[in-house]
């Protein structure tokens, strides 16, 4: 059974104690894959002064822990983590981590990947910029329900 | 009693986060309180709540087409995430 964490918090977090929490305790670890999400300093040409992430309290932690649950049912996982910043970020600012680890890296790295697409299209989050310009709310890609889709294709990777 | 939340872009068209609707004078269904929404607030929230790509959710899972609601439900209208 994976251990399985999620944390939905304003503050900023540190990858290195991050890593150090999912490997505690683990005895058969042999491989830990992880993204960091970073705020754009611009997107679609306009210059991002600020970035406020909205999301919907009572779901996000349950959709979440939902994504992790799959992908730990599709890959053999040890432990994964996820950490989402809301509020008010600024350009460079850390928003994401994801960290999956197994014991080789095949899976570490997939179920990583998968998270990921996952929690950009299925976690209720909602990005607002606002810039020199005004604000304007992101709007969602199709590229990125791509991605997601890819995972429910019989040859996913 | 439901509650009913919105979020994001589509709060802000609305300009209201949440209310409470007494049951069973609620719609019996998701439509069916959608229609009963928009019956009571007007063009401005129908033309809002019809927008293609509006999500709904039923007690903090995404719904795909319509559901029976019970009394104590939560229901949740937002856009097309973009978290990540």
């Amino acid at each position: 059974m994976a251990t399985l964490s999620v944390s939905v918090q304003e503050t900023d977090f540190d990858v290195s104690t991050l890593q150090s929490s999912l490997l505690g305790g683990l005895h058969e670890e042999g491989a830990l894959a992880s993204f960091t999400g970073y705020v754009r300093r611009a997107n679609d040409q306009r210059q991002v002064t600020t970035l406020e992430l909205e999301h919907y309290p009572g779901m996000t932690q349950s959709s979440i822990r939902q994504i992790m649950e799959q992908a730990a049912q599709r890959w053999p996982l040890l432990a994964a983590t996820v950490v989402h910043r809301v509020g008010k970020l600024s350009p460079g600012d850390q928003i994401v981590w994801v960290g999956a680890a197994s014991a080789h890296r095949e899976a570490a790295f997939s179920a990583c990947e998968f998270i990921m697409d996952y929690l950009k299209t299925r976690a209720p989050f909602w990005k607002k910029e606002l810039s020199p310009d005004g604000e304007h709310w992101v709007a969602a890609r199709q590229h990125d329900n791509n991605r997601a889709a890819r995972w429910q294709e019989d040859n996913a990777p | 009693m439901l509650k009913v939340l919105f979020f994001a872009s589509v709060r802000e068209q609305l300009g209201c986060s949440s209310l409470e609707l007494l049951w069973p004078t609620a719609g019996a269904d998701l439509n069916g309180l959608q229609e009963q929404l928009c019956a009571e607030r007007g063009a401005a929230w129908r033309a809002v709540l019809a927008q293609d790509n509006m999500i709904r959710a039923v007690n903090q899972v995404v719904v795909a087409g319509n559901c029976v609601l019970h009394d104590g439900d939560e229901v949740a209208f937002f856009p097309p995430v973009t978290g990540g």
